[in-house]
């Protein structure tokens, strides 16, 4: 059998992106409305606040065959529950680097604030990181064949 | 060592006597001299078995958690490096710090018995340390091995002092230590990413998912654990042969950040000899350089760099080995 997703000119990532409900899951939704575009592979899952994502889900979404996880939450100072995303900040800057400690690449990893008024820089977030990570081609580091039983 | 050893059963003998506690958390002697094991003593008759020697590594906090439970007071020897988590788990709500009596026991560093047996040492009788030298008793002889060869890793780089006490065994003065715990860490961040992946590979891939790092861990004691969960996936040994185990070690060492006090207790008692410290240490550095400097168990109240914020936090996409890029 022959792995379609290992012929690299082919290859389009599969992203995950958490968004907040309060912020950046309606900036996606106004860039849907104002007929801005960004890549039908950016899976979205909506989130009550970017602090709600634990470092598990960031993990998990990764070893079910995510090549790029983005974290989107509300500007600092802005956070619909006053400061959740301060708590995300710290959270992700932590577990981003450590990843990178081991060896898994940075790049697929990122953080974005985009408000509900933001839709045209919600949809060139996700265009540029869906470029960067199309440019590092499969996730390979991070997989467990545990999690992707009944695949 | 024998002079400290003979104060701590006196103490500990004196207490539970006195009905001043009602048992003592110590090191009850093994086999060998290079064998204690962490012990409970309920009577004066069973403290003869107490023993503190150049062994006696393990450290007693995480026991406290279910024995301050308990009815009475219970005494426990408490090294430096063990009055850290102890004070962790009191700012973690998790020890009645009431009803504990902690003794701070000197600690000259304590040794690893495997690095003796490494060096071709066996049949080991009896240790006895004088300055730099440990000098082993064996069925064949003496052989003198230089300490800081022998020594625990947790030990290599110890700077710690007693956080807690309410009273104190101290008979020799410790020398200072003045070596970089973070060098092994910054010379993995110097590395290229396929090389740090590499090496991880090769050193998760040894785990054999035995979870004695967690179970020896004072920071890793909630009472459900995610690992023990056959529905989260992870709960088994991995069928990977790409990266074995490290959302294990991921999680693992993610969910001690800011709490892990850098006891050593996970590298001292993995079977694999995985160089686990060197996972945590990579938060603590991290921390320090992004939030500034803290150090888990030295204070017994306030919040974690964890469970706290400032406007200003550095920015994750730009967040890399203790700095911002
Ligand atoms: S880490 Fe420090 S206090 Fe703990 S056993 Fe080693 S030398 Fe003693
Ligand atoms: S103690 Fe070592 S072998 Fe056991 S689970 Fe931990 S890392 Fe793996």
């Amino acid at each position: 059998m022959q792995d379609v997703k290992t012929e690299k000119k082919e290859f389009t990532p599969n992203i995950v992106a958490f968004c907040c409900n309060w912020c950046s899951y309606a900036g996606a939704d106004l860039a849907g409305s104002s007929r801005l575009s960004y890549p039908a592979n950016v899976k979205i899952i909506r989130v009550p606040c970017s602090c709600r994502v634990n470092p598990m889900f960031v993990l998990k979404a990764f070893q079910q065959g995510a090549d790029g996880v983005i974290l989107c939450g509300c500007h600092p100072g802005d956070c619909h529950y006053v400061t959740g995303n301060y708590y995300t900040r710290r959270r992700m800057a932590l577990l981003y680097s450590f990843l990178n400690y081991m060896g898994i690449e940075k790049a697929r990893t990122r953080l974005e604030w985009v408000s509900a008024a933001e839709g045209q820089r919600f949809s060139a977030v996700m265009n540029d990181f869906v470029k960067t990570v199309t440019e590092l081609g499969e996730n390979k580091r991070l997989t467990d064949l545990r999690v992707k039983e009944g695949e | 060592m024998k002079d400290v050893e003979l104060k701590v059963v006196e103490r500990a003998k004196a207490l539970l006597a006195s009905g001043e506690v009602a048992r003592v958390v110590g090191w009850k002697k093994g086999d060998f001299c290079f064998d204690p094991s962490p012990a409970v003593f309920e009577s004066v008759e069973e403290l003869d078995g107490l023993v503190y020697n150049w062994f006696c590594g393990a450290n007693l906090s995480k026991y406290l958690i279910e024995i301050s439970k308990k009815e009475g007071k219970t005494a426990v020897f408490l090294k430096p490096c063990d009055t850290y988590s102890f004070n962790q788990l009191i700012k973690e709500h998790r020890i009645n710090r009431e009803k504990v009596y902690a003794i701070a026991v000197e600690c000259l560093g304590k040794l690893d018995v495997e690095k003796i047996k490494a060096k071709g040492v066996s049949m080991i009788e009896d240790v006895e340390v004088v300055e730099k030298e440990v000098k082993v008793a064996t069925a064949y002889g003496t052989e003198t091995l230089h300490k800081p060869e022998v020594l625990l890793t947790k030990c290599e780089t110890c700077q710690k002092t007693h956080q807690v006490k309410d009273e104190e065994i101290i008979l020799h003065e410790r020398p200072a230590r003045d070596v970089d715990r973070f060098a092994e860490v910054a010379k993995l961040e110097a590395m290229t990413e396929d090389e740090r992946f590499a090496f991880w590979k090769e050193q998760l891939s040894k785990c054999i998912r035995c979870n004695a790092c967690r179970n020896v861990c004072p920071a890793c004691s909630c009472v459900k654990c995610v690992f023990d969960n056959p529905a989260s996936g992870i709960s088994a040994k991995a069928n990977d042969a790409e990266f074995e185990e490290q959302l294990f070690h991921i999680i693992r060492a993610f969910h001690v950040a800011g709490r892990c006090t850098d006891c050593g207790e996970c590298s001292r008692v993995c079977p694999q000899n995985i160089p686990l410290h060197l996972l945590n240490r990579k938060f603590i550095k991290d921390i320090d350089g992004f939030y500034g400097e803290y150090q888990a168990g030295e204070e017994a109240e306030g919040k974690t760099p964890l469970t706290s914020f400032t406007e200003g936090d550095v920015e994750p996409n730009d967040a890399v080995d203790g700095e911002a890029k």
